[in-house]
C-alpha cells in the first residue's frame, strides 16, 4: 500500500523494535508467575462450573481451597488432575465435593508429576476440542450465512437485564449493527470472581456469566439467520477475572473481547503484576478461539488530551500488538483501539483526527482497528452530537477503519434508548454508504498538514518507546506516561493474588492453545 | 412596539416562529408496530398531553414491531415565568487568579480539597476535568491553582476510604463526582457518604459538594450537601464556592 501520509516506515519499525523489547521482558516476568484468576480460568476449561450451596463459584470455592494451603504455585491443574487420579471422579464432581467440604483436594496422597499430566491431558484436549469447534462453527457461518462489510458497525446494550439486552439487541441487528457489546454492570472489572446464572439486575450495564453469554449467543443466532449476516457478540475480557472471562467466552463463542494489556492498571487501579500475568493467558485463549480483541487506547483520551498526547496511543498500540503476538493473537485478530475526541472548537481537529486514523491505517494494515467514538466532548445536545458522530463516521469511511463503535447522539446522557441505536446506525449507513470509495480516491497534500500531523505523531511516539524500552513498561506506569495515571509496583487490587510458580507448576492449555510450551 | 414587550411573563409557552404559537418537538417510541393506528396512538398521546394540532411527521419500525415517532404540535399549557424562584449555587465565581487572591486575601492558608469519583461508577471523566493539572475545556484544573492542595482519588473509591482520607489529610472540603446514574444509583451513594460525614462529627467542619450530568444544585442540597454542580461546570465554579464557603462558614481556623 502506498503511504499516503509519507510515513517514513524505518521509524515504524524502530517503534515495533523497541515494543518488541518491551513486551519480552515482561513476558520473562509473566512466565514466572500465575495468579488466582488464571488458574480458576484452568478450572473452568476443565469444566468445572456452577456455585456451591452459599452462590460461591466452584472455581473460586477450588482456587481458594489450594491458595489457602499456600500451593497455588502448583497449578490448579496439578491439585485437580491428582485429585482425579486419586477419586477417579471428574472435575465438577470433585469441585462440588469441594464445595460440600467432603474433601481438601491440597491434602490427597499425591501421585507421579507424570501421571497427573497423563490424566489432565485429555480432559483439557477435550476442552480445546470444544473451543476449536466454535472457531469453525463461527467461520462455516460467516461463510454460509455471510457477514456486513467494514466497517462493522458495532452497538452497545446496556439494560441491567439480560432479556431486556435480548430485545434491543435483535433490534438493532435488523436495524443493522454487526457486532453487539452487552455492557457489564459498573464494578464487575473488580470483582474478583464471575457471577453465575442469567441475571436481570445490573446498573449501567449487564453481569457477564456464563449462562448470560448462552443466552445472548443464541438470540444472536436466531436474528442473524432471519437479516441474512452472522451477528458477532462481544464481551468485556477486563478486570481482575480476564482470563475466566476469556475461556466463558471462547466456550460459549463470543467473537469479539475487550481485552487491553494495561488497561487495568491505567483505568481500574489493578495491580500491574497482576494484570501483565492475567492478560497473557486471556490473550491465548482468546487467540486460540478465533476471538478479535479490542485494545483499549482510546480510554487514554479521555484522560488525557487526544492532541498532546496522541503519540502515547500510538506507542501503547505498539505494544499491545507485540503483547498479542506473544499469546499467538494473529494480526487479523487484534483490534487495536484508537478514538475521535479531540476537542470539536480545535481548528482544523477533523484534519488531525483524519491524520491519526490513516496513519493507524497505514501502520497496522492487517488489524482490525476499532475505532471509538467521541464520548468527552459530547455535550447533551443531542443534535450537535448526532454532527460530531457524523465526522466521526467520515474519518472511518475515508481511512478503512474495520470496528466501528457508533457513538449515540445521547452520550452523555443515558445508555442508548432504542431509538437512539437506530438514529446512530441509520447516521453510519448513510455516511458509509454514501462515501464508500471516497478514501481510494483523495490523497493527502505532499508536506501538508495532515501528512506532518502524523509524521510527527509517529516520531513522538517511537521516542517514547525508546524511553520506555530503556527504562522498562513497569517503570514507565509508575511514573505515569500512560493516560497520565501514575500506578505504584505494588499497589491497587489484586497483587495478593498472584503467585510465583513452582518449577513443576503446568497448565496443559497453554502449550494446547499456543502450540508450544511456555 | 418591540415584540419582546408583548410577552406576557405570567403565561409563556413554547416558541416556534410566531409568538405563543406553541410549538414543540416531540420524539419517542411507542410499543406497538408501525400502523395508522401507532400514528393514531402517538396523536392521542400528545393531545392528553396537553397538545393541539398533533403531527406525526416521521414515524418508522424500530425492528422489534415498535414504532419511532417524530412529531410537532401546539402547546395549549403556559406557565407563569414571573412567580419560578430556583435554588442556586450563591457565590460569586471567580476566575483562576480571583481565587487565588482570594485564598491569599481572605483565607491565608493553602486549602486542601480530596475528591474521587464514588461507589461502583468508574467514569472519571467529570473529577478529572475538575481536579486534574489539564482541566477541561481550556480550564485548568484545581490541581494546578496556587493555594490549593488536591488529591483525585479516582473511581469507584468506597466513601468510607474517601473521608478517611479526607481526615488524614485535614480536608477543608470533599467533592463527589457521580457520572453513572441509572436507576438513580447515585442517591443512595452520596446518601451513604454525607450519613457517614455526619456520624464522624464532621458535618459541620467541613464543605461538601457533588457533581455530574444529572447532579442539580437543588437536589444536592436536598441531599444534604452544600453545592451540586450539573453539565457545564468548571473547576472556577467549584473552586470559587468552596472558598467563599470556607469563609462564609468560618472554617478558616477548625
Amino acid at each position: 500500500m502506498q503511504s499516503k501520509l509519507n510515513l517514513d516506515f524505518s521509524l515504524v519499525d524502530k517503534a515495533r523494535a523497541s515494543a518488541g523489547k518491551i513486551a519480552e521482558d515482561m513476558q520473562q516476568f509473566i512466565d514466572q508467575h500465575t495468579t488466582v484468576t488464571v488458574e480458576r480460568a484452568v478450572l473452568r476449561l476443565l469444566g468445572v462450573d456452577g456455585v456451591d450451596d452459599l452462590d460461591r463459584p466452584l472455581p473460586n470455592v477450588v482456587q481458594e481451597q489450594i491458595f489457602d494451603a499456600g500451593v497455588l504455585n502448583m497449578g490448579a491443574s496439578y491439585w485437580m488432575g491428582n485429585a482425579m487420579i486419586q477419586t477417579g471422579k471428574t472435575a465438577q464432581e470433585i469441585a462440588e465435593m469441594v464445595g460440600r467440604g467432603e474433601v481438601n483436594i491440597t491434602e490427597l496422597p499425591q501421585a507421579k508429576l507424570e501421571d497427573i499430566r497423563q490424566a489432565i491431558q485429555p480432559v483439557a484436549e477435550k476442552s480445546v476440542e470444544l473451543i476449536k469447534k466454535n472457531r469453525d462453527d463461527r467461520e462455516r457461518m460467516l461463510v454460509e450465512i455471510g457477514e456486513g462489510p467494514k466497517p462493522y458497525l458495532y452497538v452497545i446494550v446496556a439494560t441491567g437485564n439480560i432479556y431486556e439486552d435480548v430485545l434491543q439487541a435483535q433490534a438493532a441487528a435488523r436495524q443493522g449493527a454487526d457486532i453487539i457489546a452487552v455492557i457489564r454492570t459498573t464494578g464487575q472489572s473488580l470483582l474478583d470472581f464471575v457471577p453465575f446464572g442469567a441475571t436481570t439486575e445490573g446498573f449501567g450495564g449487564t453481569y457477564a456469566t456464563q449462562e448470560n453469554f448462552r443466552i445472548m449467543r443464541k438470540a444472536l443466532d436466531e436474528v442473524g439467520e432471519e437479516v441474512g449476516k452472522y451477528i458477532r457478540l462481544c464481551n468485556y475480557c477486563s478486570g481482575l477475572c480476564m482470563p475466566e472471562i476469556a475461556a466463558m467466552g471462547a466456550i460459549e463463542r463470543l467473537d469479539v473481547m475487550l481485552n487491553d494489556a494495561l488497561y487495568g492498571i491505567l483505568f481500574r487501579d489493578i495491580n500491574m503484576q497482576r494484570t501483565l500475568v492475567d492478560q497473557y493467558f486471556s490473550r491465548i485463549i482468546n487467540g486460540y478461539a478465533g476471538i478479535i480483541i479490542n485494545t483499549g487506547e482510546d480510554n487514554y483520551l479521555t484522560t488525557a488530551d487526544a492532541v498532546e498526547e496522541a503519540h502515547t496511543v500510538l506507542a501503547s498500540q505498539f505494544i499491545n500488538e507485540q503483547f498479542a503476538l506473544k499469546a499467538g493473537i494473529p494480526e487479523e485478530q487484534m483490534g487495536l483501539g484508537h478514538c475521535f475526541e479531540m476537542n470539536p472548537n480545535i481548528e482544523n481537529g477533523f484534519l488531525m483526527e483524519l491524520a491519526q486514523a490513516q496513519m493507524a491505517r497505514e501502520i497496522f494494515p492487517n488489524a482490525p482497528l476499532k475505532y471509538m467514538p467521541p464520548t468527552k466532548y459530547m455535550t447533551g445536545d443531542i443534535f450537535k452530537g448526532h454532527v460530531q458522530d457524523a465526522l466521526f463516521n467520515m474519518v472511518a469511511i475515508m481511512t478503512g477503519q474495520s470496528l466501528q463503535l457508533l457513538g449515540m447522539p445521547t452520550e452523555a446522557i443515558h445508555t442508548p434508548l432504542l431509538q437512539d441505536r437506530k438514529l446512530s446506525i441509520d447516521n453510519a449507513k448513510y455516511i458509509f454508504g454514501n462515501m464508500k470509495n471516497l478514501g481510494e480516491e483523495i490523497e493527502f497534500k505532499q508536506d501538508g498538514m495532515i501528512q506532518k500531523r502524523a509524521q510527527a505523531v509517529v516520531s513522538e511516539a517511537v521516542e517514547m518507546l525508546s524511553d520506555v524500552e530503556e527504562k522498562g513498561l513497569f517503570d514507565t506506569i509508575i511514573e505515569g506516561k500512560f493516560a497520565g495515571v501514575k500506578r505504584p509496583f505494588d499497589g491497587g487490587k489484586g497483587l495478593k493474588g498472584t503467585v510465583t510458580k513452582d518449577e513443576n507448576y503446568f497448565n496443559p492449555f497453554v502449550a494446547l492453545m499456543l502450540g508450544g510450551d511456555r | 412596539m418591540s415584540q419582546a414587550n408583548q410577552i406576557d411573563l405570567t403565561k409563556i409557552k413554547p416558541y416556534g416562529d410566531t409568538l405563543n404559537d406553541g410549538m414543540m418537538q416531540f420524539s419517542f417510541t411507542l410499543p406497538v408496530p408501525c400502523t395508522d393506528e401507532a400514528k393514531e396512538a402517538a396523536r392521542q398521546l400528545l393531545m392528553k398531553m396537553g397538545m393541539d394540532e398533533p403531527a406525526v411527521v416521521h414515524a418508522e419500525d424500530l425492528g422489534v414491531g415498535f414504532t419511532y415517532f417524530t412529531m410537532y404540535a401546539k402547546c395549549t399549557h403556559t406557565v407563569d415565568y414571573s412567580s419560578i424562584h430556583v435554588p442556586k449555587v450563591e457565590s460569586d465565581v471567580m476566575d483562576k487568579y480571583g481565587v487565588e487572591d482570594y485564598i491569599k486575601d481572605n483565607i491565608g492558608r493553602d486549602i486542601t480539597i480530596v475528591g474521587a469519583c464514588t461507589g461502583t461508577d468508574a467514569h472519571t471523566v467529570g473529577i478529572d476535568a475538575i481536579m486534574n493539572m489539564k482541566g477541561f475545556d481550556g480550564h485548568y484544573g484545581l490541581e494546578r491553582y496556587k493555594g490549593v492542595e488536591t488529591l483525585n482519588m479516582g473511581s469507584q473509591v468506597p466513601n468510607e476510604e474517601l473521608l478517611a482520607k479526607a481526615i488524614e489529610m485535614n480536608a477543608d472540603a470533599i467533592i463527589v463526582s457521580q457520572v453513572v446514574t441509572q436507576k438513580d444509583v447515585h442517591i443512595p451513594n452520596l446518601t451513604n457518604l454525607i450519613e457517614l460525614i455526619e456520624a464522624e462529627g464532621l458535618r459541620d467542619k467541613i464543605v461538601v459538594c457533588a457533581g455530574g450530568p444529572r447532579v442539580s444544585h437543588e437536589l444536592a442540597k436536598e441531599l444534604g450537601y452544600d453545592a451540586g454542580f450539573g453539565p457545564g461546570t468548571y473547576a472556577e465554579h467549584v473552586a470559587s464556592f468552596v472558598v467563599q464557603a470556607i469563609v462564609d462558614r468560618d472554617l478558616i481556623n477548625r
